[in-house]
């Protein structure tokens, strides 16, 4: 499932080199990576007697030159043939990705239930959900029919919260 | 005589067999609904089978996944969608049939052959695993490194998308099996002071993040997708007729299947695409095909589902998983403690045949559950997404957490969800992720240990016969693909 498309001279006449997806994509890979291996320089070592074979940072070292090396053939091959975006991603994309955010925040300062029912009733919602009761079913009964589920049959205990405490109190 | 009564065993346990329907029922709904699927549905489940015993947890796992891999066809033949990747092939002959307004008849090919393939496929697993793991008796630790190195290099030579994609997102994986204290010397890696990440990323996290949560994703981006229905009145079986002209097909992709499951890749959907190809090829009509021939319906259905069966052989046997599925089943058998290989065979010979009947089983129940129930099914397809995803997300979340109360694993699933949705967005699968995962530890343990053995000596892994001829494998899995896009270019 992906909407990426190699065509010949698909991007070329339009878009600038930094501009280019391939160059964003392969550069963002290479520059995580390179941190990366910057950090493999910061672990312990150990004596040899008891590396086994080698030390604990090559291993990783080793992984990171290998994902640098190909993300390098990946944008030569990129110039031969170039990658093309079919679409722009749609307001509904960054709304569900803003909502997985307010889950984060929610589910750590309030509630992890409410952060939920909250995720849920956006997306629901700025997914084209307009009917009051389906909001309500996705927001609030399933919820707590998950919750129920979870914290009877499995025995899970949820962190607390201003919801959550109720049921626990 | 004694395996057979070992492998008839889950029909004598109530609890099994509940399980089973469960699982057969479950997976045909995953099936069913495009985007889920049984990889997905798979991982979703994960958590719950930590309540279950480890034969009834991989039992569930296994009944999904042959229930969700049949389950594909019917969307694929009522909606032109493809309800799992493996059964796209089945759209290209199943949805015209069923505009001619022959539903009934093309979801009864693809249920019957579905069956069959599936069938064959565990009698291949019966026979093959047992001689798989035999020889991986003769295995050491550089002989299961070569082994890894195989599995992980196949992914490039016929898993979907770039070669050179695949190859950096299993690097990205084993990498990803790196985080925590090095279980060899207990030095903290990439753990960056948090404590919680010393004991590394579980697999649930990754796997739920990277199928469902990225899939979500994806589905925010296709609220414009319209589907046309084609109505149905009753599955119907095929005719003397059909089956004269598909038994044949049925039966070549069925072994074809059968060993593209075998291979550490993408089983069902390769094989499906290869069954369909191979079908029109050996077709006395094959002008028919793609406009609604039941032998293109019988190729890629039985070839999909035979590939189940196949893709169990090396996850079984060698602890390589053949498949995106089965990468999850391996991990329900990690989690749940059980170290897949020969040792397996040797000590829990009823836990492996306890399996192989589950499959068996589960292959009868979806041709009775398909064949009676399609049309129910097929109503699934009616849940809205903006109903259905809001839902799979307060499953997953609290899946994840359940595993170790760890809000941690949440913001974990979250991170790989969006990783994984811009590496589908830019061509890169997210499977070799999930199988770099797995085999991340066995790749550098059995490295290290191999270097141990050798006094750090690194010509010496061309002493070990079976090592060498992998690595031979591993160099031609890499080149084959270069030279057959070379060839395509030109």
């Amino acid at each position: 499932m992906s909407d990426v498309q190699k065509s010949k001279g698909a991007d070329k006449k339009s878009l600038p080199l930094f501009f280019n997806i391939s160059f964003k994509v392969i550069f963002i890979i290479v520059f995580t990576s390179s941190v990366l291996l910057y950090f493999t320089f910061t672990f312990e070592e150990v004596p040899p007697i008891l590396n086994r074979g080698i030390q604990p940072a090559t291993f990783p070292k080793a992984l990171l030159i290998l994902i640098i090396s190909l993300s390098l053939i990946v944008y030569y091959l990129s110039i031969k043939v170039p990658w093309n975006i079919e679409k722009k991603l749609p307001n509904s994309f960054y709304i569900t990705l803003a909502s997985f955010i307010i889950f984060s925040v929610l589910s750590v300062t309030l509630d992890f239930f409410l952060g939920i029912s909250v995720l849920s009733v956006l997306v629901s919602f700025f997914w084209g959900e307009r009917r009051i009761f389906y909001l309500f079913l996705v927001a609030i009964i399933f919820p707590i029919i998950v919750f129920i589920f979870f914290e009877t049959i499995l025995g899970l205990r949820f962190p607390g919260g201003i919801i959550t405490n109720l049921y626990y109190n | 005589m004694e395996n057979l009564s070992l492998m008839l065993a889950p029909l004598l346990s109530s609890k099994l067999m509940i399980v089973l329907i469960f699982g057969t029922l479950f997976g045909l709904i995953l099936g069913v609904l495009p985007g889920l699927g049984p990889t997905t549905g798979g991982a979703l489940i994960l958590p719950f089978t930590m309540t279950l015993d480890p034969l009834s947890a991989i039992v569930l796992l296994t009944a999904i996944y042959c229930a969700g891999t049949y389950g594909g066809a019917i969307t694929a033949v009522l909606i032109n969608t493809p309800g799992t990747p493996a059964a796209a092939a089945t759209c290209l002959d199943g949805y015209p049939l069923a505009q001619k307004g022959e539903a009934g008849r093309a979801l009864g090919m693809a249920t019957v052959s579905s069956t069959i393939g599936g069938i064959f496929s565990v009698v291949v697993l019966v026979f093959f695993a047992p001689l798989l793991a035999q020889l991986a008796y003769e295995f050491g630790q550089p002989e299961y490194f070569a082994l890894a190195i195989f599995g992980l290099t196949m992914l490039a030579s016929i898993g979907e998308g770039s070669p050179i994609k695949n190859l950096i997102a299993g690097a990205f994986g084993i990498l990803i099996s790196t985080i925590g204290k090095d279980f060899m010397t207990s030095i903290d890696r990439f753990t960056f002071g948090i404590n919680e990440l010393s004991e590394g990323i579980g697999f649930i996290p990754v796997v739920v993040g990277l199928f469902a949560i990225s899939e979500m994703l994806t589905q925010s981006t296709l609220l414009d997708q319209i589907f046309n229905r084609v109505a149905l009145k009753a599955v119907k079986l095929p005719s003397i007729s059909d089956y004269k002209k598909t038994w044949i097909t049925i039966l070549r992709s069925s072994g074809i299947g059968s060993f593209i499951g075998v291979l550490p890749a993408e089983g069902g959907t390769v094989a499906s695409l290869i069954g369909y190809s191979e079908a029109k090829r050996w077709s006395k009509n094959p002008e028919e095909f793609g406009k609604g021939s039941v032998e293109g319906i019988a190729g890629a259905e039985a070839a999909n589902n035979a590939a189940t069966g196949g893709a169990m052989v090396p996850t079984l046997a060698l602890g390589i998983p053949g498949s995106a599925t089965t990468a999850v089943i391996l991990t329900g058998l990690i989690i749940h403690g059980v170290r897949p290989g020969p040792d397996l065979f040797r000590e829990q010979p009823d836990f492996l045949y306890g399996i192989f009947g589950a499959m068996l089983i589960a292959n009868v129940l979806f041709f009775i559950f398909g064949f009676f129930g399609a049309k129910i099914f097929a109503r699934i397809t009616l849940v809205p997404n903006k109903l259905l995803w809001p839902m799979i997300f307060a499953v997953s979340v609290c899946g994840t957490y359940s595993l170790s109360q760890s809000i941690l694993d949440v913001w974990i699933m979250l991170f790989f969800g969006v990783i994984g949705f811009f590496m589908r967005r830019y061509g890169f699968s997210v499977v070799p992720v999930i199988i770099g995962l797995i085999l991340g530890e066995l790749v550098e343990g059995t490295l290290r240990q191999s270097l141990v053995i050798f006094e750090g000596d690194w010509l010496r892994f061309l002493t070990r016969p079976i090592a060498v001829t992998f690595f031979i494998l591993s160099l031609i899995a890499l080149i084959f693909p270069l030279l057959r896009k070379k060839k395509s270019n030109e």
